[in-house]
């Protein structure tokens, strides 16, 4: 058991691409760390600079309380999970267990138990004869898991372990994840792309984008209170509804929606930020705007809303943004709203939305801070 | 979601065999490409015959012209005059010898050098590989006296060690294995790093294991190019008793005489390996040509 500290780490690659751009980062010993953010936000290279698999251009890497920068990855006492699992393709699962012990000339007997150990809590005993090509991918993923267990490693490492899993299997991996690193209370730091994955896994998550940091916190404080309009647009399914707005006079107005400002809000430009599942229809005292519904996604425990509402977004610079077209009437921008499941609008209705005003984000369009409310 | 592509790194060789034929047009179907591929394969196959059946003629029918494709008698006796005549068996013995260590010695020093070619990050790689490269397009020809100069050095002039040492590890094998090393996926060989392995028991236990085809093909290969040599023996090796097959059967052809059906029954002896191989391991010959483009 150990803790895993990263201070001021820098990584650029030979073609000057600045991977990780002063990183700073502490696991606590035990502690299931998430590290998510979009593809090429650094998040897998932090990964395999603890692996030691890269190394850091500067910076300081500690896993317990060793520099760790120049030791190689077979002595810094760590696994890791590759994404694609990297089995050993010619070995039997029960060799694929093995080899990281043999390799550390661990005694016989004492391999026979601890593989004996890892495939009994992960149900591979029927499975160690087989090779990784006779298994079906949760096997696959169960196995990659225990190569990585039986060695009794201080930190695990793992890279995306579930996203080549289907979604069912995913959701039952995810719980097995949390159940085992319950019972072993194992230093963790997992990399992922999948939000779902990042609040449910972790003790904290660290939201990455560029290379950098953007928030560091447990996910229900990152979810309430996101530190920038990145994180705000990254985390949350659908993610939070940013609308362009202004500050002045000690209010706040955007398109229709108009409040109170609290005291910090500097004036001028702003975005307003408004999760789905917030908005519900108006109440007489609620700041609120006309909702014109145009697509309706019943879930079953609640119905998805997309319409649009008098105003104009602002980007964020999350993944995938660029790729949905905005609204055409530059005066109309999408709006996501959640509803309970007996209320199911349809098409064309128009509805007042309101919502708490504290329950509304504000960031500073010129930083991108947060604005505390 | 789609499911993993496993690491499935060991492409079979059989995979490079032709295209199913449709449903309907199985064999036995007459097919233009026949045409040409008949006389083809007959051009082939000519040479081969003739030395077989030369190989069990008399002398005398061997002079004969125009020369007859048909033997009178078959003349067995051939065969045991040859081994009487000549240290057949020490020849042979001499070329299994000189053909195992050099395909020990490609399997092994390729695989050394291809891997760090393919996966270590050294000062030059770049520029040492090309230059290795560049050897491929030297005839040997030019190289024969520096080569002979070095191996003399050694004290190996006639010696088999002459026939091993320059041939122990070539360029072509390098390259092939290299290319093939860089096909397999790398977070094996990081897998393998955590776990503890080093740089050799990577190669050992992970790499080569995995790249069972490409090196039957660099055996295959190494071993028909040995067992066929014949230029640098005739260079290297003067005393009988350190001759390999194909230089001893030049033995028989003499400054005013040849026992053209003693050679021919030579031939067919020391052939026999060789045809032996290449009907077991013909894909990886075929996979050898198919992949690299350069030698056969």
């Amino acid at each position: 058991m150990a803790e895993v500290r990263l201070e001021h780490v820098t990584k650029r690659f030979d073609d000057d691409v600045v991977a990780l751009d002063d990183l700073t980062l502490e696991v606590a010993d035990g502690e299931f760390l998430i590290l998510v953010g979009p593809s090429g936000c650094g998040k897998t290279t932090a990964l395999r600079l603890v692996a030691g698999l890269e190394k850091a251009t500067t910076g300081e890497i500690t896993i317990g309380d060793r520099v760790v920068n120049d030791v190689t990855p077979r002595d810094r006492d760590i696994a890791m999970v590759f994404q694609n699992y990297a089995l050993y393709p010619h070995m039997t699962v029960k060799k694929n267990l093995a080899f990281g012990l043999k390799e550390r000339h661990t005694p016989k007997p004492e391999i026979e138990r601890r593989v004996g150990e890892v495939s009994s809590i992960l149900g591979l005993d029927e499975l160690l004869r087989r090779r990784p090509a006779q298994l079906s991918g949760g096997q696959r993923q169960r196995v990659a898991m225990g190569r990585a267990l039986v060695r009794e490693p201080t930190a695990f490492l793992l890279d995306e372990p579930l996203s080549n899993l289907d979604a069912k299997l995913r959701v039952q991996m995810r719980a097995e994840l949390k159940r085992i690193h319950q019972r072993l209370g194992i230093t963790t730091i997992y990399v992922t792309h999948d939000q779902v994955e990042a609040m449910t896994l972790g003790d904290r998550i660290v939201v990455m984008s560029n290379g950098r940091v953007q928030q560091i916190g447990r996910p229900q404080d990152v979810y309430r209170r996101p530190a920038n309009l990145f994180v705000a647009g990254f985390i949350g399914s659908p993610p939070m509804n940013l609308l362009r707005g202004r500050a002045g006079d000690g209010s706040v107005r955007a398109g229709e929606l108009s409040f109170a400002a609290p005291p910090p809000t500097p004036a001028g430009d702003v975005a307003v930020g408004l999760r789905p599942e917030d908005l519900r229809p108006a109440l007489d005292d609620m700041p609120s705007l006309e909702f014109e519904v145009e697509v309706v996604e019943p879930l079953g425990n609640e119905v998805v809303v997309h319409g649009a509402v008098a105003g104009a977004v602002v980007a964020t610079g999350a993944e995938g943004e660029a790729e949905i077209p905005l609204s055409l009437d530059a005066a109309r921008a999408p709006l996501t709203a959640i509803f309970a499941p007996d209320e199911e609008p349809v098409p064309g209705d128009r509805i007042r939305l309101g919502i708490a005003p504290e329950r509304v984000h504000l960031f500073d369009l010129r930083t991108g801070e947060a604005i505390p409310t | 979601m789609s499911e993993l592509p496993v690491i499935d790194v060991v492409t079979r060789p059989s995979e490079t065999v032709a295209p199913e034929t449709p449903a309907g047009r199985r064999s036995f179907l007459f097919s233009p490409w026949h045409l040409v591929l008949l006389p083809l394969a007959a051009v082939m196959v000519v040479p081969l015959v003739w030395m077989l059946v030369t190989s069990l003629q008399t002398l005398d029918e061997t002079r004969h012209y125009p020369p007859s494709l048909v033997p009178s008698s078959l003349q067995f006796g051939n065969y045991t005059e040859v081994l009487q005549r000549a240290p057949f068996g020490r020849w042979f013995l001499n070329t299994v010898i000189v053909t195992v260590a050099c395909v020990i010695g490609n399997l092994l020093f390729c695989s050394l050098a291809g891997y760090a070619f393919a996966r270590i990050k050294f000062f030059g790689r770049e520029v040492a590989f090309v230059l290795i490269l560049a050897t491929l397009m030297i005839p040997f020809q030019v190289i024969i006296i520096p080569t002979f100069l070095i191996v003399r050095s050694f004290h190996l002039i006639d010696t088999l060690g002459a026939l091993i040492l320059p041939n122990l590890a070539g360029a072509f094998g390098i390259f092939m294995l290299r290319q093939f090393f860089r096909t397999l996926p790398i977070e094996l060989e990081e897998a393998a790093r955590i776990d503890g392995a080093s740089r050799l028991g990577i190669l050992f236990k992970i790499v080569l294991p995995l790249s069972g085809p490409a090196l039957a093909t660099l055996a295959v290969i190494t071993f028909m190019w040995t067992w066929n040599d014949f230029l640098w023996p005739l260079i290297t090796i003067y005393s009988p008793d350190h001759m390999t097959l194909q230089l001893g059967l030049a033995t028989f052809q003499g400054a005013h005489q040849t026992n053209t059906n003693l050679l021919m029954a030579a031939n067919v002896m020391s052939m026999l390996p060789v045809l032996l191989l290449f009907f077991v391991a013909q894909r990886y010959f075929v996979r050898g040509i198919a992949t690299t483009g350069i030698k056969g």
